[in-house]
């Protein structure tokens, strides 16, 4: 007996023994995720103070490309450590360079260089020459002094733009949502319009309501500006009781997501109004407004109406519809329910708790320069012109638009290119002539006695000279003295 | 439902992916800054007093501006700017 029940208890033991190896194995495979397990090693050896993030990043899916789908810890750990050495070594050949080389093309290098040698080997003096070779390449390619970048970037955005459709309207895959493209925008965003001829946002939710349909309806009722006229199916003056009589039309009412209640309240609002409006008791859809007596004149009764229909029911203002889109999010491979509107408001909007307040975005350049601030508007300039011309098929470098949208923002304020913004401050007299209305300049310059120092281009092309750029910006001097001296003057 | 009263904006317009990182240099890194360019303040492009990011970071004009972009050609780069009345 008792050995019978030491037995049970041996193999009780075992059986626990058994389940928990099973555990331990759970464990280790839970451990030995590939992508987890470098995540842990990179860790462990504070990689990211040690490298720049671009070969942290470029080690870690080498090593997962190898053994992603193999998880075994001695081989990737072994692989890792050759992989850090590797970069630590290209990292220090190539250092000096940190200095010259703009952050991506230094990124670019470094997760080639990585890639290259963890294929080939790769010995530190031709890592050396590689470094030599990059430094030179790319100091050949930049600017040189005196090159003209305003007239390249003129001509490379000039050119395209012959090319650009001259229709104004365009229905950019939106249903019903009019948005100016092609030249007619080009030329709205150069000249710096006060408002864009179709002013549109791109409204985006915060993650946490960006896939929730309801709440997007909701936002979307609750923006879009809605006056009493937009819900009104008649407003009749009734003479003898002087009040205004207002039927609603209670499809539209539905429509906006409001009720007869709603609508009353937001009339009582305002000073003129309050008190004065009441349901009818006949019909439930009927609003019946009493005139105030100072506006009982037969002559100032209509005038009333008038103002009556434009009183704000709801709303933002500035946005006159409001279209629900469906769209794929390529950073989190889902879709979310995004905002198009016509009109603009961004400080309201942005107001909102559920908007998402990083990624929406307007298409009014002065808005964003009153509200993000000069550098926001800068950078709007720049992606508004690049997506215009890209929409048309026009590949033009982001470089010449940058400059302009540098020049535009100079100030810090957003100034058009034309005789009334940037061309119109030029210091040359005959340049500004040269341009557009070319008496107004003369005889305003003559009248104030101006002087043209012939600095720029036009005015010298106008008098005869070299305009002084490329070889001509340099001058020689000679000075006598050191001339007499010996002739090795420094 | 949801909350629908409106929040302040401006704690916001840092964070909207328009705006890059500005920051208030002090005098001594303003000074630096100008050796290294070689410039004088007023060469330096130019932002108002009144802009709302300025306004935020309590620039007086006279003060210059750091601005690090992002930029599509070189990765990040910095800027500066002169803050002006206005």
């Amino acid at each position: 007996m008792s050995k019978k029940s030491r037995k049970t208890k041996k193999e009780k033991v075992r059986e626990l023994e058994k389940k928990e190896e099973g555990k331990l194995e759970e464990l280790r495979k839970a451990v030995l995720e590939p992508s987890e397990y470098v995540a842990r090693l990179i860790e462990e050896l504070r990689l990211h103070e040690k490298l720049p993030t671009v070969l942290v990043n470029s080690i870690r899916s080498i090593v997962l490309a190898k053994y992603g789908a193999k998880p075994d810890e001695e081989k990737i750990k072994q692989e890792f450590e050759n992989l850090v050495g590797l970069a630590s070594r290209i990292y220090e050949s190539m250092k000096p360079l940190e200095d010259t080389l703009p952050r991506s093309i230094m990124d670019e290098l470094l997760s080639k260089l990585l890639d290259a040698a963890y294929r080939y080997s790769i010995g530190d003096d031709e890592l050396a020459r590689i470094r030599e070779d990059v430094r030179q390449s790319y100091l050949r390619a930049i600017v040189e002094p005196g090159e003209p970048v305003g007239t390249v970037a003129a001509q490379s955005i000039g050119e395209p733009s012959t090319q650009m459709t001259l229709r104004t309207f365009h229905f950019a895959g939106v249903r019903e949502l009019n948005v100016t493209l092609g030249l007619p925008r080009l030329i709205e965003l150069v000249d710096a319009k006060r408002k864009p001829e179709t002013p549109i946002m791109e409204i985006f939710l915060t993650d946490e309501y960006k896939h929730d349909l309801n709440t997007a309806l909701a936002i979307a009722r609750k923006i879009e500006y809605t006056n009493l006229e937009a819900i009104t199916a008649s407003a009749e003056v009734d003479l003898i009781t002087e009040s205004i009589v207002i039927r609603i039309d209670k499809e539209m009412l539905e429509d906006k997501g409001l009720t007869v209640d709603d609508v009353v309240d937001s009339l009582s609002k305002s000073k003129a109004l309050a008190g004065r409006v009441r349901v009818s008791d006949e019909d439930p859809m009927t609003i019946i407004v009493e005139v105030p007596k100072t506006q009982a004149h037969i002559s100032k009764i209509l005038k009333f109406r008038e103002r009556l229909l434009k009183v704000k029911i709801k709303g933002v203002k500035g946005i006159k519809k409001v279209i629900l889109q469906r769209r794929f999010n390529p950073q989190t491979g889902k879709h979310e329910y995004v905002l198009l509107t016509e009109g603009s408001n961004l400080a309201e909007i942005l107001s909102i708790p559920q908007v998402d307040h990083r990624r929406t975005r307007t298409n009014d350049i002065h808005e964003i320069e009153r509200v993000l601030g000069i550098e926001a508007a800068r950078q709007a300039l720049i992606n508004e012109m690049m997506n215009t011309l890209r929409e048309q098929g026009l590949e033009v470098d982001v470089r010449h638009v940058m400059l302009v949208a540098d020049l535009m923002t100079w100030s810090g304020m957003v100034r058009q290119i034309g005789r009334h913004g940037i061309v119109g401050e030029k210091r040359s007299v005959l340049a500004r002539a040269a341009f557009e209305v070319t008496t107004k300049q003369l005889f305003d310059a003559s009248a104030s006695g101006e002087l043209d120092s012939l600095g720029g281009v036009a005015e010298n092309i106008i008098v005869g000279q070299l305009i002084p750029f490329g070889t001509s910006l340099v001058q020689l001097k000679t000075s006598p003295r050191l001339l007499a001296r010996g002739g090795n003057s420094q | 439902m949801m909350s629908s009263r409106p929040e302040k904006i401006e704690s916001k317009i840092m964070e909207h992916e328009l705006v890059p990182k500005h920051e208030l240099l002090t005098k001594e890194e303003a000074l630096k800054v100008l050796r290294e360019l070689g410039v004088r303040p007023e060469q330096l492009p130019w932002i108002r007093a009144s802009d709302p990011v300025a306004k935020l970071l309590g620039a007086k004009p006279g003060d210059i501006i750091r601005i690090i972009r992002k930029s599509a050609t070189s990765g990040v780069s910095i800027a500066y700017r002169f803050v002006v009345v206005g």
